[in-house]
């Protein structure tokens, strides 16, 4: 009917697939109208405005610092925008991360093979979201208990394994901590590892059969139920593919940092889940894009490195960072409404 | 009865509402005499929400006015329509399923009382008082133990608590079955006869015709007429509300030569502990069976159980002679069998997701390629195909299905069974919350499909809608097969006898 339909498709998958006969125009107004736009705009304004404020802001060095640090944080994100859209939440990301910094720390420290002890580490990690999924799906627990329940259990295992002081990796083979703070040309590789997952990620969830099912269950799990879909075994999956990728993100932290920190990640969850909210994932499941995501997490990493750069003090950094979530919502609660 | 001026409770007069650009009421007009049940009909859009939404304070008229008691009004909230004595009952069910029946009915009473604490066993008593005149509820039992049915009584019990003295009931019948339509319309007219006036929102022609005195139509938000239901028709009334001569409602039937032997669908002996026990029947080509029974009987349960839906099933189900395995419903869907469900918004579509989305989401593999890619134009294109093929209006296939009407919205339910080719539909309640148009169009496909060789069954807890689709109607009670009308014997009274035979039995809701 209205061109105003076609907003709330776009954060499904199969909204932007319209009939190619649309015209330039046609495609134009579209993208305007998408959520994406919008963030790409702010962003933009905030580069300008804040390449005029500090004369810092727009070197190689700061955009480098700024990169590496939403890039780790992204390869969350995209596991909570997947989990968010099948309906689920995870509260556990932040510890998780820590713990598998910590796993593979230790074990490197006793002698294993540092790509062993990685590998084994996300495994865990891997393991930790498959018991959540368990208690979710066959329990009938909801996410956010459980994941609230490891959360603290996580983070407790990184405080007793390692007396709650950081492991020193000193002796980190160059190859592994290329990983972390080795470059590709001018590129990091932390940068590298962050596009790909993106990219892949981002195709899979709009473009495969597979990660429709995650749409699907999360619009409505009744009704994907009533299509023959088994919702159970895709949100075990959803939250265990989450968990997953907090290993890998923990174990990129640790190349990069050269130590294992155990009270890493504090916080994390909320940073993570405002990001996917900002960039479109509704909280009841259903909607989202890592593409929004992504930018949701680069707006929130612009504001507070333009902050820091400003002088502002720590605590108003928090303040607005949780005054810009809130706006983000409502702006997008009521834009819903008048679509509705 | 006479039309004085002061015979008139609710008079409104020129009242119009605009959404944006959308003219949602223009100038529309409405008389409510004192102890009449007033039918209020129209095709879904036609502004009859609006305009009892506007009489019940939920939402404002731009302009024109409202008299209660010959006094002009403004009604800015329902607590305030409440203190008028205008009691709203909605088509959607909206109780606290945690707390019990008492709590609910006391509900609105309870927030405008003064007292600080709670007094449950009066709440207890006066609501039990209440509940005698509706039928035999517990006071004391929360209201998630009840069925869709009760829960609507107990809507009802809540507007009446209120000395209301207008009584706007929206589609009350939706959810009930025969029997217990009957009940609340023996309620109506106690209620009538008390001096109560009634605002009956209904589709069916049957409801209205039996039931009310008056009716009042409205189309594309204007005032169309009101007639003397003594001194109209049925088919009057729905010219009146589609604005143009509906020849016929039902499809014609299977003609005597076009039936065959040929048997697409063989159930035998299907039993599920507690629900329903050595069910046999078969689906022949070219004709549409339907499903009669009270709520409760094991209709949904049984077709639930054949798609492997609910419950553990044991029996044989056969599909052009050869024995299926099925143990997920995924099974059943790769076989071609497929079930619509009754609760289209619950848990048949995906509203927020596209058209093509939901179109597609029975297959996603169908339009995917072989890598389990999903092919964007393949999967609109299905959803244009079988959106022509339903008469399906829409704007275009990446719309969300919240942007759709009622009927259209279950056009793309059914579009999304088709989808994959079944041999087999379930439709439960196809056509509830439809308008009339819509119906019609719906009852159309179903007999266009039967004919090009699906098996159709249909359930319906509406008995002209079965006996004007269906070639063969079945009859379950409590759990089991109590027997099987066709032809001439396809009558009301024939079914309903069959259906609560066993009534002296309480039937497990």
């Amino acid at each position: 009917m209205s061109a105003e339909g076609t907003i709330l498709a776009a954060t499904t998958p199969s909204g932007k697939g319209r009939n190619a006969s649309g015209s330039v125009t046609d495609t134009l107004r579209r993208l305007l109208r998408m959520r994406e736009t919008g963030l790409v705009l702010i962003i933009l304004v905030l580069f300008i405005a804040m390449s005029f404020a500090s004369p810092y802001f727009l070197t190689w060095n700061n955009m480098r610092a700024m990169a590496m640090a939403f890039a780790v944080e992204g390869v969350v994100v995209v596991g909570m925008t997947i989990l968010l859209i099948s309906g689920g939440i995870d509260l556990s990301v932040g510890s998780v991360t820590a713990l598998a910094m910590v796993i593979a720390g230790l074990l490197f420290l006793n002698g294993v093979d540092p790509w062993l002890a990685s590998g084994m580490a996300i495994a865990a990690c891997t393991a930790i979201g498959a018991a959540m999924g368990f208690f979710v799906t066959r329990v009938g627990l909801h996410h956010f208990i459980v994941s609230l329940a490891v959360m603290v259990i996580a983070r407790g295992l990184c405080l007793l394994g390692t007396g709650g002081r950081p492991l020193g990796l000193y002796t980190l083979p160059p190859e592994f901590k290329f990983i972390g703070q080795g470059s590709i040309g001018v590129i990091p590789v932390v940068i590298v590892i962050f596009v790909v997952v993106v990219v892949a990620f981002d195709f899979l969830l709009r473009r495969t059969t597979m990660f429709r099912k995650v749409f699907y269950t999360g619009s409505n799990e009744k009704a994907a139920a009533y299509s023959g879909i088994r919702t159970k075994k895709v949100v075990f999956l959803t939250t265990t593919l989450c968990s997953a990728l907090c290993g890998v993100a923990g174990i990129i932290y640790m190349a990069r940092f050269g130590s294992a920190q155990p009270t890493f990640g504090i916080g994390m969850e909320l940073n993570v889940i405002a990001a996917a909210v900002i960039g479109g994932a509704s909280l009841s499941g259903g909607s989202g894009t890592i593409f929004g995501a992504i930018l949701g997490t680069i707006l929130l990493s612009v504001v507070s490195s333009s902050l820091a750069l400003l002088d502002v003090s720590v605590y108003w950094q928090d303040i607005i960072r949780g005054s810009i979530l809130l706006t983000a919502v409502t702006i997008d609660h009521y834009l819903n409404k008048r679509r509705g | 009865m006479t039309a004085g001026t002061d015979d008139l409770i609710l008079e409104i007069t020129n009242l119009s509402k605009s959404f944006g650009p959308i003219r949602a009421l223009r100038g529309v007009g409405f008389q409510l005499r004192k102890g009449e049940i007033h039918a209020l009909a129209g095709e879904n859009g036609a502004g009859k929400s609006t305009l009892m939404n506007i009489i019940d304070g939920i939402l404002r008229a731009d302009c024109g006015e409202i008299r209660l008691d010959g006094q002009p009004v403004t009604i800015t909230s329902p607590a305030m329509a409440q203190t008028l004595g205008i009691g709203f009952v909605h088509q959607e069910i909206a109780l606290c399923p945690d707390i019990t029946v008492a709590e609910n009915i006391f509900m609105a009473a309870t927030n405008s009382s003064r007292a600080m604490l709670m007094d449950f066993r009066d709440l207890e008593r006066r609501a039990a008082e209440i509940l005698r005149r509706l039928g035999d509820i517990d006071p004391t039992a929360p209201v998630r133990s009840l069925s869709i049915s009760q829960q609507q009584l107990v809507e009802i019990a809540k507007a009446l608590t209120l000395d209301c003295r207008v009584l706007i009931l929206d589609e009350p019948t939706a959810a009930l079955t025969e029997r217990e339509a009957q009940i609340l319309f023996g309620i109506m007219h106690t209620l009538a006869g008390q001096g109560i006036s009634i605002i009956y929102i209904s589709h069916r022609m049957v409801e209205i015709f039996d039931n009310c005195d008056r009716v009042t139509v409205l189309r594309d938000g204007q005032y169309i007429a009101t007639m003397n239901v003594a001194e109209t028709t049925p088919g009057e009334v729905v010219s009146a509300m589609v604005g143009r001569v509906i020849d016929s409602l039902y499809p014609p039937k299977l003609g005597k030569d076009e039936r065959s032997h040929e048997i697409i669908l063989d159930v035998r002996g299907l039993t599920e502990r507690k629900r329903f026990r050595d069910v046999s029947f078969q689906l022949r080509k070219g004709e549409i069976l339907g499903l009669a029974g009270l709520i409760g009987a094991g209709r949904t349960e049984i077709v639930k159980g054949i798609c492997r839906l609910e419950g553990e099933v044991s029996g044989e189900v056969s599909l052009h002679g050869r024995v299926l395995h099925l143990v997920h419903y995924a099974d059943s869907i790769a076989e071609g069998i497929v079930y619509l469900s009754e609760d289209r918004k619950g848990d048949g579509l995906f509203l927020d997701m596209s058209i093509a989305a939901n179109v597609s989401a029975l297959s996603v593999e169908q339009v995917s390629t072989r890598t389990g890619i999903i092919d964007d134009r393949r999967e609109n294109e299905q959803a244009e195909r079988l959106g022509a093929r339903l008469n399906l209006r829409y704007g275009h296939v990446g719309q969300p299905v919240s942007a759709l009407s009622g009927g259209n919205q279950q056009k793309v339910a059914i579009a999304k069974m088709l989808s994959v080719n079944p041999k087999v539909i379930f439709l439960d309640e196809p056509t509830r919350g439809v308008d009339v148009g819509a119906k019609a169009e719906i009852h159309r496909i179903l007999r266009d499909l039967a004919r090009s060789g699906v098996g159709i069954v249909v359930i319906s807890s509406e008995l002209p809608e079965l006996i004007g689709v269906c070639d063969r109607v079945l009859v379950v009670r409590e759990g089991r097969i109590a027997g099987e009308v066709t032809g001439n014997e396809m009558t009301e009274n024939r079914i309903m006898h069959l259906a609560s035979l066993g009534e002296q039995r309480p039937v497990a809701a």
